[in-house]
């Protein structure tokens, strides 16, 4: 497989200090990823990295084999979805608010009523269309979320703890049905949870984070049975089992 | 009739006004709440500070610039109306700036990148949050255009109150007040009260219609 992302030397520093340093990772298309970590490790910073929502302070990211500072910044966002921990849907009916991406990008009315049309089967939320965002409830608010991201067919689809908030029946359905849909679509996508399990369902590889530093990457039996690192190791131990 | 020239003259101009503030007021707001630059705080406070000039004070100063002897004399716009609305933009566009960033800085921070995460360019991104702050912002208008509809000070010191040319609401009721007209006073702010509420009123309506809809 081709890799869609290669990462090499990146840094990200705040107030002078690094918090995210990633020697060396490769994203194949069609991959999903999912990374570990405890609170604050640098995660979902490299998650808005790769979104080119923040900017490195060294190091490079290639994307389909073209540095990210050599992209229009634009069209590159426009190839990549972001799904965050809270759904942010704004204010309208759930129909604008799935199809707001690719009115962004200029599509005909039509193409997006239809595109929106598949994805809220898919998602589930068909009956929701005519509601307005504030009268979801949690659930169904991240449900809207996903299809809003998916309904761009993006090239990598980045998901930063999105069932975190939500109760466990809930979660579960959901993660089930995002499971699918990454392995129907072979859409790439790096995924952002605390939740190892929740990891090892859903993703070909894990890769674990401590401390701003990405210390291993490798399947859910690989990381638990080799952990590279002591650090690596008591993250795993404080996760619930 | 002199009372409907005086009503005329005051909604054209703090009306005026309350457009060129918010041409200046929304696009400054918006940048002193998404930016994050060295400075902003003092901006910020300077555009605070702003919000609460005395009318008579702009009055002062503008009119020390509009005077035949000061910089802008050759304008020769002091003692008109064009005075009066150059002073009410000056204390409405403080108000609009102000409330704009107000407005955008309570949006929650991550929706700015939940926008562009989804593919917005920049100006779609301010859109969308003008829109999702789309009701204070029409309260910031309206703040703006209730600060002017109502000032005297100004209107007096650069409009010089001259029947038929720069007399409105507000110093058309002083002056009857000086002259002991204490109804003719009355009725003028009687008229000052309602026609405020009925643009509010209109105001409010669109705000709701607007929310309607989207």
């Amino acid at each position: 497989m081709s890799s869609l992302i290669e990462i090499s030397d990146l840094r990200m520093k705040r107030n002078g200090r690094v918090v995210l340093d990633v020697e060396h990772l490769s994203i194949p298309r069609g991959e999903t990823l999912t990374v570990v970590g405890p609170n604050g490790a640098g995660k979902s910073t490299l998650l808005l990295t790769l979104a080119s929502l923040l900017k490195p302070a060294s190091g490079e990211i290639r994307f389909n084999g073209k540095a990210l500072s050599q992209w229009n910044e634009l069209e590159y966002r426009r190839k990549v979805s972001f799904v965050f921990q809270s759904p942010l849907l704004l204010d309208m009916t759930v129909e604008q608010n799935i199809g707001l991406g690719l009115k962004f990008r200029g599509l005909p009315k039509e193409e997006i009523r239809q595109r929106v049309g598949r994805w809220v089967r898919d998602l589930g939320v068909e009956s929701l269309l005519g509601r307005r965002a504030g009268q979801l409830s949690g659930g169904e608010a991240q449900r809207v979320s996903l299809a809003r991201a998916f309904v761009l067919e993006p090239e990598l689809l980045l998901l930063d703890e999105p069932f975190a908030a939500l109760d466990p029946p809930t979660r579960t359905r959901l993660l089930d049905d995002l499971s699918a849909l990454l392995a129907d679509e072979h859409r790439t996508a790096v995924f952002v949870t605390h939740n190892l399990n929740e990891a090892a369902k859903l993703s070909h590889r894990i890769g674990v984070i401590v401390e701003g530093s990405m210390r291993q990457v490798g399947t859910a039996r690989e990381i638990k049975l080799h952990p590279a690192d002591e650090t690596v190791r008591a993250f795993l131990q404080e996760l619930p089992q | 009739m002199e009372i409907f020239q005086i009503t005329s003259l005051s909604l054209q101009v703090s009306t005026l006004a309350t457009i060129i503030s918010m041409v200046i007021g929304l696009p400054f707001g918006t940048w002193l709440a998404l930016g994050t630059f060295r400075g902003r705080n003092i901006i910020l406070s300077v555009i605070n500070t702003g919000m609460a000039l005395p009318p008579v004070v702009v009055g002062l100063v503008v009119a020390m610039m509009l005077w035949r002897s000061g910089p802008l004399g050759d304008l020769r716009l002091i003692y008109t109306p064009w005075a009066i609305v150059i002073a009410q933009t000056v204390i409405a566009a403080p108000v609009v700036t102000g409330l704009t960033a107000a407005a955008l800085e309570a949006l929650d921070p991550r929706l700015r990148q939940q926008l562009l995460g989804l593919g917005a360019s920049r100006l779609q991104m301010i859109w969308y949050l003008w829109r999702e702050a789309r009701l204070p912002l029409l309260a910031a208008l309206m703040a703006g255009f209730g600060a002017v509809i109502s000032e005297v000070g100004a209107s007096m010191m650069v409009g010089g109150n001259i029947k038929g040319q720069t007399r409105v609401l507000t110093t058309a009721i002083v002056l009857e007040t000086s002259k002991g007209e204490f109804n003719f006073a009355l009725a003028l702010s009687a008229l000052l009260l309602v026609i405020t509420y009925i643009i509010n009123l209109a105001l409010t309506w669109i705000q709701q219609r607007a929310e309607k809809k989207s």
